[in-house]
């Protein structure tokens, strides 16, 4: 159990890294029922439930076993032990805006290989691959849609994506999200799913944190209010930026939140992590969140806030 | 700062440390020999000396640099403000939990004009790098920090950090009070600030602990320091899954002044006196000072409203990706 525990801690580098070594259940396997398998595809989201029988998923925490679509009806939470599955911004838009109907923007803003970066592999390398084997731009989508009935712009990370490394297109995304939002007036909510920044693009990546919160700045100026979601794993750079300057700052259960990774705070500290370090109840404990929100009543809450700040 | 023996020599810095010897053995000569006049040949090597200095900061890999930024002899932050200013009152605290010693700050007077100085501190000895934490703060750090400058905003006191750190502590009770949330608060509020702000990376820039007080209308670097959002060991580890390649890392992150300079991401880089700023204490200080002030003056005639929008949009600029 321990070691799943650790393992599953050093599951975020392993990504950023851009190749899964984690033995056993890695990410990629947990979640590739849910991704698609290639690039282009355009099944309607109804058309999506028809995934072939006989597909099953094991749930990471309590072993609980069901099948993808029982997953997908319960949106991707066991229904065993409520463990929240990661998922994608794809399944985000879907769960939160109203009859699924919303306006994705900035696709077109893509990363490119600015300083020739090559470590194992070189990052234009990485990059293509990322591209032929998902239909995601980067590591961060925008939709723009209703919430119950209210308007809100969301920007989503996808952890499959070089582990939602934050590198310039998220700084530049997350910026025009929110000229938008403060152009129509709408509210801004950022989902958080990610490893932190993209080493690859060294201090460009830092210079999102500034570049990121310089506009949040300006939201905050003008009254429009930000929510931030932290979902597992909310890591580094976005941790130490826009995740946690939210007006209101939500998590879902039991995601691992923080500025270090553990396994850093562990050789750092030589000494073993408390039980439940860095969860999302961890975090509501000390102080750091507004709540914790279960993902099937995250549209409703999401609801109500938008209420209170529109009245 | 410290005179030969007590002087540290880095791997590269060696023939320097020979040619120190050779003028001991010089020294003990002429001691030994009063009849023969060695001022010559000692006058001879400190000159060469000088000259070595030159020579081997001329030509430094990314990674000699690093550890150039990192040298114990180097200036740290307390070292500035006693040189570049006078009257430096410290002042302490977060008013929260605790005083943070690895983060100092304090009013300062720059040639008679009252500012507010704030920076990381590296302890100068094996005490007080424990004292110091090894100018790895925590969140009461970055928030002494932010209580500092909102200080010196309601007193319109301009405000210049001094950055040094190998980033910020990444410890137990460091997430319970919230690391993460203090660096982007101080982030968010350094964005808003009214008055003028300088940052200066005077030793090592580590990621989120570095940007924590460094948001400024001016961000410099010392000439021999590196910027950027991982360590070079650290990269290595994580990317090429193993220690040994610091030196790549160091080469690929691209860190060091003149690149961060190149890129735009920083505004301008500080010359140090030959070999690097621990050879000379009062020049680096000086060379500091005359940078900065010219710099204070111009920040000083912006309208804050003005200035503000300016910082935003300076960091708006930042980074790089394809339109389609």
């Amino acid at each position: 159990m321990a070691t799943e525990k650790s393992k599953q801690f050093d599951d975020f580098e392993n990504q950023i890294a851009g190749e899964s070594f984690v033995e056993g259940i890695t990410e990629e396997q947990r979640t590739k029922f849910f991704s698609r398998n290639e690039k282009g595809i355009t099944t309607g989201t109804n058309e999506k439930k028809e995934i072939p029988d006989g597909l099953w998923v094991k749930c990471p925490e309590c072993k609980y076993t069901s099948t993808t679509m029982e997953l997908k009806e319960n949106l991707f939470v066991c229904p065993s032990c409520n463990y929240h599955h990661r998922i994608g911004s794809d399944e985000y838009f879907d769960i939160l805006f109203d009859n699924k109907e919303f306006t994705r923007l900035f696709d077109n803003i893509k990363s490119k290989d600015f300083l020739n970066f090559v470590d194992l592999k070189p990052y234009k390398k990485r990059l293509e691959d990322y591209w032929k084997k998902s239909d995601l731009h980067d590591s961060l989508s925008v939709a723009v849609g209703n919430v119950e009935g209210l308007p809100l712009v969301v920007a989503c990370m996808d952890f499959e994506f070089i582990g939602g490394s934050l590198g310039s297109v998220m700084g530049e995304k997350i910026c025009r999200a929110a000229d938008y939002s403060l152009e129509h007036h709408i509210p801004l909510m950022i989902v958080s799913k990610s490893g932190g920044a993209r080493m690859m693009e060294s201090a460009f990546s830092l210079m999102q944190l500034p570049k990121t919160l310089g506009r949040l700045s300006l939201l905050a100026d003008a009254g429009i209010p930000y929510i931030s979601l932290c979902t597992d794993p909310t890591f580094g750079g976005t941790t130490a930026s826009f995740s946690m300057v939210g007006d209101i700052i939500l998590a879902e259960p039991k995601a691992l939140i923080g500025f270090a990774g553990p396994r850093v705070i562990k050789e750092t500290i030589k000494k073993d992590l408390p039980e439940g370090f860095q969860r999302s109840e961890f975090l509501l404990e000390h102080g750091f969140l507004d709540a914790i929100v279960d993902r099937k009543d995250l549209k409703v809450t999401l609801g109500r806030f938008l209420k209170h700040f529109k009245n | 700062m410290p005179q030969y023996p007590n002087r540290q020599f880095l791997d590269f810095e060696a023939p320097i440390k020979a040619l120190y010897e050779e003028i001991e053995v010089n020294k003990s000569l002429a001691e030994n020999n009063s009849n023969v006049d060695y001022t010559g040949i000692v006058k001879q090597l400190e000159d060469a000396i000088i000259a070595k200095r030159e020579d081997i900061t001329a030509n430094l890999t990314s990674w000699q640099k690093v550890q150039l930024s990192r040298h114990p002899d180097r200036p740290y932050s307390l070292k500035y403000f006693s040189k570049i200013f006078d009257d430096f009152t410290e002042l302490h605290g977060d008013r929260n939990v605790k005083d943070d010693k690895a983060m100092v700050g304090g009013f300062a007077s720059l040639d008679g004009e009252t500012v507010m100085v704030i920076g990381q501190q590296k302890g100068i000895n094996t005490k007080m790098r424990q004292v110091r934490n090894f100018g790895m703060a925590n969140p009461e750090g970055y928030r002494k920090a932010l209580r500092l400058m909102k200080l010196a905003e309601k007193f319109n006191k301009p405000i210049i950090t001094f950055i040094d750190t190998p980033g910020a502590y990444p410890g137990i009770e460091a997430e319970e009070r919230g690391q993460g949330e203090a660096i982007a608060r101080n982030i968010f509020e350094m964005m808003r600030l009214k008055v003028p702000v300088i940052c200066i990376i005077i030793g090592e820039g580590a990621s989120g602990g570095a940007m924590g007080i460094g948001v400024g209308d001016k961000v410099l670097m010392l000439e021999n320091t590196w910027y950027t959002v991982i360590s070079p060991e650290s990269c290595s580890s994580i990317l090429w899954r193993s220690w040994n390649f610091k030196e790549t890392a160091a080469e690929q992150l691209k860190l060091t002044s003149d690149y961060m300079s190149q890129f735009g991401l920083v505004d301008g880089v500080i010359p140090e006196p030959k070999g690097g700023a621990h050879w000379d204490y009062d020049l680096a200080a000086q060379m500091v000072k005359d940078y900065i002030k010219p710099l204070l003056a111009e920040l000083k005639e912006i309208p804050a409203a003005k200035r503000i929008r300016n910082r935003i949009d300076k960091f708006g600029s930042m980074g790089f990706y394809d339109e389609a």
